[in-house]
């Protein structure tokens, strides 16, 4: 990045920064070119930082009262929820804080899919994200086990039992993880253990996100490569800072929406019923966040085949940034790809829908129609649109269509009534 | 590269020799770090269980626990065990005769674990097509032996180690 030296005002400053250099940090982070065509879907970084915060904030404060053993953590919850000082609050915001946190991360994700940011040279921030994504599901999961109720003992042995497909050795492996013949007192300690650790991994590859985000500098909604810094950029700050922080309280708002008037709308009220490990709940429904990957498991007949197929849900994003074969980053000039786009939202939403139903008669079929164009939208339409799609022009540079007319006269539109 | 470069010399052998010792040092202290999680000595005692079963009449079942799994007791009746062995073994997939999954001259007897061999959860008796459990989870049929009949579970429910202790007293592990 061409930015030009900082160097501290004060003798004071200067001779720490000196010796660390936190102040040229501070000034990169404010001074940081951004583009400046930014839009709303580029606000969801600055909300993900948000929801880590708000998880590592509450969760800490509920540690405090929480007791992770078999016979104990449902009553702690409850006397959570009826005796400390605002714990149905602190709770109900970190609840309700994973919904969101997912919530936002989808939204980030397919931001990322639209304008092609996961393409060269960005695949290390993908890759990073979808490590952060991954560990998310991970705390979630665990997370959703400490109330040990209903839900959180049976997702938990549905979840890793998934292990046990694993030829041979799945067996071991699955008691390997319960610390028990089954899922019972230690499995609970040690998800407890693992729950507090994982927001700080997260934390930690949050950074790197970030680093690596600030060597090749943001993506935009033009897809195009822009001079550094130049009238296509501004500051990071006041500029990004002031829209990240309008996003952010408009999704506060929707966030003290659920937390205050639906605060279990997005739970199952079976985990209000403790665990009894010989009674298994009617339905077993996991939290909607990972719902498409649930529906993909059950869709397959077979038990090995169907873990399989979910973890490969995942794990093909890893590869997308060369499963795309695409030259333009962003779909606004990709008329082709911009429709499948589209499918692909559908199919996830529709894969969503059927994991909450039962996997039985019309959901059965819909559920592997919509596995089947999962894959193929990654393993062949998109190495086959990028291949043979006409795309539309793109503009020199994100000015250009403002100040020439430009070959796509609404974007000129959109950028004439930001100036 | 010259020959001299290439051939084996005394500081090669020490750095294999470090890299050796360095690794071995490494596994052992990882693996403590990981068999720590597997089942401690005080799970590993709650490995036997004994049931009375003198109240249980032909027909009924009972659900115990053992090693915090749920174990299913049922003393069948004779049509009941008819059924299960009427069955052809090519329409069953995990083919296992009936016989094979009970002790000899106890054959009303059926005791397996509860655990559905899908993903785990617990079946419910009296239910589904095969007149024996159905999985509410993901919708795997038993038969009156405990054999998959159909649905994704792959295998029939685990009979689990057991012996009669006398003709009231059942021992599981």
């Amino acid at each position: 990045m061409s930015e030009h030296e900082y160097v501290p005002k004060s003798k004071a400053a200067k001779w720490f920064n000196d010796r660390l250099p936190l102040l040229t940090l501070g000034a990169h982070l404010t001074d940081y070119p951004t583009p400046k065509n930014l839009n709303y879907w580029w606000t969801f970084g600055g909300i993900l930082t948000f929801c880590l915060i708000t998880q590592i904030v509450t969760g800490i404060v509920l540690a405090m009262h929480y007791v992770a053993h078999a016979d104990l953590a449902f009553a702690s919850v409850e006397h959570i929820m009826r005796d400390v000082n605002y714990g149905w609050l602190i709770r109900y915001i970190h609840s309700n804080g994973a919904s969101m946190f997912f919530l936002a991360v989808y939204i980030h994700i397919f931001r990322s899919l639209f304008y092609g940011s996961y393409k060269s040279p960005r695949e290390v921030i993908w890759i990073i994200g979808l490590m952060i994504y991954l560990l998310m599901m991970a705390a979630a999961f665990m997370g959703y086990v400490l109330p040990w109720g209903q839900m959180s003992f049976w997702g938990a042995t549905v979840i890793t039992n998934l292990f046990s497909a694993i030829p041979l050795v799945g067996d071991s492996i699955t008691t390997w993880l319960w610390g028990a013949y089954s899922v019972d007192n230690p499995t609970l300690n040690r998800f407890f253990s693992l729950h507090y650790l994982i927001p700080f991994l997260i934390l930690g590859l949050v950074v790197l996100h970030i680093w690596a985000l600030h060597v090749p500098g943001n993506n935009n909604p033009v897809g195009i490569d822009i001079k550094k810094p130049s009238k296509d950029t501004v500051p990071f700050h006041p500029y990004i800072t002031i829209k990240d922080a309008f996003a952010l309280l408009v999704f506060m708002i929707i966030f003290a929406g659920f937390v205050f008037f639906t605060p279990n709308v997005l739970g199952h009220s079976d985990n209000y019923i403790p665990a009894n490990p010989l009674v298994t709940p009617a339905h077993i429904v996991p939290e909607w966040y990972l719902l498409p990957f649930y529906a993909i498991l059950r869709s397959v007949p077979d038990k090995l085949g169907g873990v399989i197929l979910m973890f490969s849900a995942i794990f093909i994003l890893f590869v997308l940034p060369w499963l795309d074969t695409s030259k333009v980053r962003s779909a606004v000039f990709r008329p082709i790809y911009r429709q499948f786009f589209w499918i692909l939202v559908i199919d996830v939403l529709m894969l969503g829908y059927v994991g909450a139903m039962p996997a039985e008669g019309v959901y059965l079929v819909l559920a592997r129609v919509g596995t089947i164009y999962y894959f193929l939208h990654f393993i062949v339409v998109m190495p086959v649109v990028g291949y043979l799609e006409k795309t539309d022009p793109i503009p020199m540079s994100i000015s250009e269509p403002v100040l020439t007319g430009g070959a796509e006269p609404s974007l000129a539109r959109k950028v004439n009534d930001k100036v | 590269m010259s020959k001299e470069e290439k051939k084996v010399n005394r500081r090669d052998f020490l750095f294999t020799a470090s890299y050796t010792v360095g690794a071995v040092g490494v596994g052992a202290v990882i693996w403590p770090m990981i068999d720590q999680m597997n089942p401690d000595k005080a799970q590993q005692a709650l490995a036997t269980t004994e049931v009375d079963i003198s109240s249980i009449e032909p027909g009924k079942s009972i659900t115990v626990l053992w090693r915090g799994k749920p174990v299913f007791l049922k003393r069948r009746t004779s049509e009941e065990i008819a059924e299960a062995r009427a069955v052809n073994l090519d329409d069953l997939p995990d083919p296992q005769k009936d016989e094979d999954r009970v002790k000899e001259g106890k054959d009303e007897w059926l005791v397996m674990l509860g655990v559905c061999t899908h993903l785990g959860c617990v079946p419910l008796k009296d239910k589904g097509d095969f007149n024996g459990w159905f999985c509410p989870c993901h919708g795997s049929h038993y038969d009156v032996s405990g054999r998959i009949r159909k649905g994704p579970a792959p295998t029939n429910m685990e009979i689990p180690k057991f012996e009669f202790v006398d003709n009231n007293t059942i021992k599981i592990g």
